[in-house]
């Protein structure tokens, strides 16, 4: 299967008068690992949540799976109106809450860490599994699900020795060491078993050796749950070390894309993060 | 090993306290005082678990208690007063004809009906009011933090403004209140005597929640707790896992209300004023918000210091001829105030904070400060 997972067109988000993302277009194919990147207050991150479904796209909309999960057209409330390459495909709105898109495949971590601090580790990634629970809450409450329910706990036993935190598992998830937390947030992602999982600067704030790891450790989950990736950096290391395509934000306009080698030798993409030259 | 240890201390503690009820039973007579404040201390304690349960566990500030209670104060009142005290009681404006007729036919129906009536009674009045909340929950649960609080403290005041209406008289009795509520039932035909029926329907009622807690869903409430962007993102649905958490806490409020209708016989809409929310929100922060043994310890503590054991501030007391002006009535709410004061700076999270009572931990106290950082676990 070697499809396009991820798919927006002309996705534009407007914050009153501020373009935060304007007119993207992303494709995400199938086991790749896709990466965005720009300097700060490119709008990667809103990006982000309008795919994830926190915010409704101003204008466009995003594709899972060849399913519409975001859509919308306003025809006169834009400064600046976008009606797609084909005018008649955009006609309604499609809004979908975080919950479903997550349901539907798709998960992701944050930048500025977002664990269920006073639980444990292994309630993290438990909680995580909840979404996929087939028991009612009356057959949850008595019980009628044990199996369901043991089931639930081995694979989650089984995600955190995959991930390395096995032996974590009943500290608190604030105990643990900033690139631990980290590292348990993608986990709690890969628990709603995902077929895309986004990550939102899964580097940030690591130092050098830390970030080597991940890389090989996004790869490595790559491979082992089968995944198509999709990540926001700032760390260039780590991008052009592990990403197959890249899209350079800026502005909220898309720059540049292209492979890693494209990508660093466009001269757009040295003058947003270098400034621009006195001519 | 630990484990089954743990269990046979558990049964035999309920089972020591299971005696000491029905000792109590048998020498009622010296001891009417103890017995009301426990039966009390029961009831809040329900109360309280089911308001942990949307405070505590779910993260929802709410002060809607009392009007849940309210309703099921009312309705079980209302279903339970007998047939022929009806005239007594609606002596001012008279009953409503389709509850009368309503009421005359269920008091047709066989023994076996009317030995689990009073349950019925309990279980309707506590589905009423969980339809209530699933109505309500759609508007409320879109506010978040104080602005919940606001908006279920102006439900509650609603919910009682109505029910003291003069365009309910026919039903509530408006501003008069239902009396000659009969008391307690007895319980599987007589096996536990009507003074133990409140512990055994409250114990049963927290275990309920307490389960419900542990389940997936439970964890699910918490979730929403810690982190509601990240719960959403982790495939949580917010407005489904709120409002069940609403509608059951409502549920459990309701059924406490009506037992609370049998216990004080007489009923009124003042009764469930928001000062009745605040006791039981002072139990919960008491006890430790997000635990529910700390809601029953705290029940069975702030009744009873409230009711009873401060009471002797309120006596005039002479020390060596002396008559000291402070013992008077009233101050022991002074004394009270100022305790609950100490407690919370002394334990600023509630006496239990969030853990759970555990047996391990009464055998480990040296641990005590190890465990803490640990984290309770599951």
């Amino acid at each position: 299967m070697n499809g396009i997972v991820l798919k927006t067109e002309h996705l534009t988000m407007q914050f009153g008068g501020v373009v935060a993302v304007d007119d993207l277009n992303i494709e995400i194919p199938q086991g790749h690992i896709t990466a965005l990147i720009g300097p700060n207050g490119a709008g990667k991150t809103t990006a982000f949540n309008v795919v994830t479904g926190g915010y409704m796209p101003t204008n466009g909309r995003v594709v899972f799976h060849d399913k519409v999960i975001g859509e919308n057209h306003p025809r006169s409330k834009m400064k600046k109106i976008y009606n797609g390459s084909d005018r008649t495909t955009f006609h309604h709105q499609v809004v979908n809450t975080p919950d479903k898109i997550t349901r539907l495949g798709m998960a992701r971590t944050f930048q500025n860490i977002r664990l269920f601090k006073e639980l444990s580790v292994f309630e993290n990634v438990l909680i995580a599994k909840h979404c996929r629970i087939k028991a009612g809450m009356l057959s949850a409450t008595f019980r009628l699900n044990h199996v369901e329910e043991r089931t639930m706990r081995e694979q989650t036993q089984e995600l955190l020795k995959t991930v390395g935190l096995a032996d974590l598992a009943r500290e608190k998830a604030s105990s643990l060491p900033y690139g631990k937390q980290r590292r348990l947030e993608i986990a709690r992602a890969l628990a709603t078993s995902p077929s895309l999982l986004l990550l939102d600067e899964p580097a940030a704030g690591m130092n050098p050796k830390e970030t080597e790891e991940l890389a090989q450790f996004i790869k490595d989950i790559k491979d082992s749950f089968n995944l198509t990736v999709f990540l926001i950096e700032h760390h260039m290391n780590l991008v052009m070390d592990i990403s197959d395509k890249i899209y350079v934000l800026d502005y909220g306009k898309t720059i540049a894309m292209g492979t890693p080698k494209e990508v660093q030798n466009d001269p757009a993409v040295i003058r947003a993060y270098l400034g621009v030259e006195d001519e | 090993m630990r484990r089954s240890r743990n269990t046979v201390l558990s049964v035999i503690s309920a089972g020591v306290f299971l005696a000491i009820l029905y000792m109590l039973n048998l020498n009622r007579a010296g001891n009417g005082m103890l017995i009301s404040i426990m039966q009390k201390s029961a009831i809040f304690a329900l109360v309280a678990v089911s308001m942990n349960l949307l405070n505590g566990f779910t993260g929802l500030f709410s002060l809607g208690q009392a009007g849940f209670m309210s309703i099921g104060a009312y309705t079980t009142a209302i279903l339970l007063i007998p047939v022929q005290s009806l005239d007594g009681v609606y002596y001012m404006n008279g009953i409503n004809p389709g509850i009368r007729a309503l009421k005359v036919f269920l008091s047709a129906l066989p023994p076996w009906f009317q030995s689990v009536y009073p349950f019925v009674a309990l279980i309707i009045g506590a589905l009423f009011a969980a339809v209530i909340a699933s109505i309500v929950g759609v508007a409320v649960l879109r506010l978040k933090s104080d602005y919940l609080a606001i908006a279920t403290l102006g439900l509650s005041e609603i919910i009682r403004a109505l029910f003291s209406s003069p365009q309910l008289d026919g039903i509530t009795n408006g501003s008069y209140g239902l009396n000659k509520i009969p008391a307690f039932p007895k319980m599987f035909g007589g096996l536990v005597p009507p003074i133990i029926t409140p512990f055994i329907v409250s114990a049963v009622c927290i275990t309920l929640i307490v389960l419900l807690i542990r389940s997936s869903y439970g964890r699910a409430f918490m979730a929403i707790r810690e982190d509601e962007i990240a719960a959403e993102a982790m495939g949580i649905s917010l407005f489904k896992h709120k409002s069940m958490s609403f509608i059951i806490s409502s549920f459990f409020s309701a059924l406490a209300g009506g037992m609370l209708a049998m216990y004080m016989r007489s009923i009124e809409a003042k009764t469930f004023s928001i000062t009745l929310t605040y006791d039981i929100l002072l139990i919960v922060v008491i006890g430790g918000i997000g635990s529910v043994t700390g809601s029953v310890l705290g029940a069975f503590l702030v009744t009873a210091s409230k009711e009873w054991w401060l009471r002797f501030f309120d006596q005039p007391l002479e020390l060596f001829g002396w008559d000291v002006p402070l013992f008077r009535t009233g101050f022991r709410m002074v004394i009270f105030s100022i305790l609950l004061m100490m407690v919370v700076l002394i334990y600023r999270r509630g006496l239990m904070g969030t853990n759970e009572f555990s047996w391990d931990r009464i055998f480990g106290r040296f641990k005590w400060k190890r465990k803490k950082v640990q984290g309770g676990g599951s």
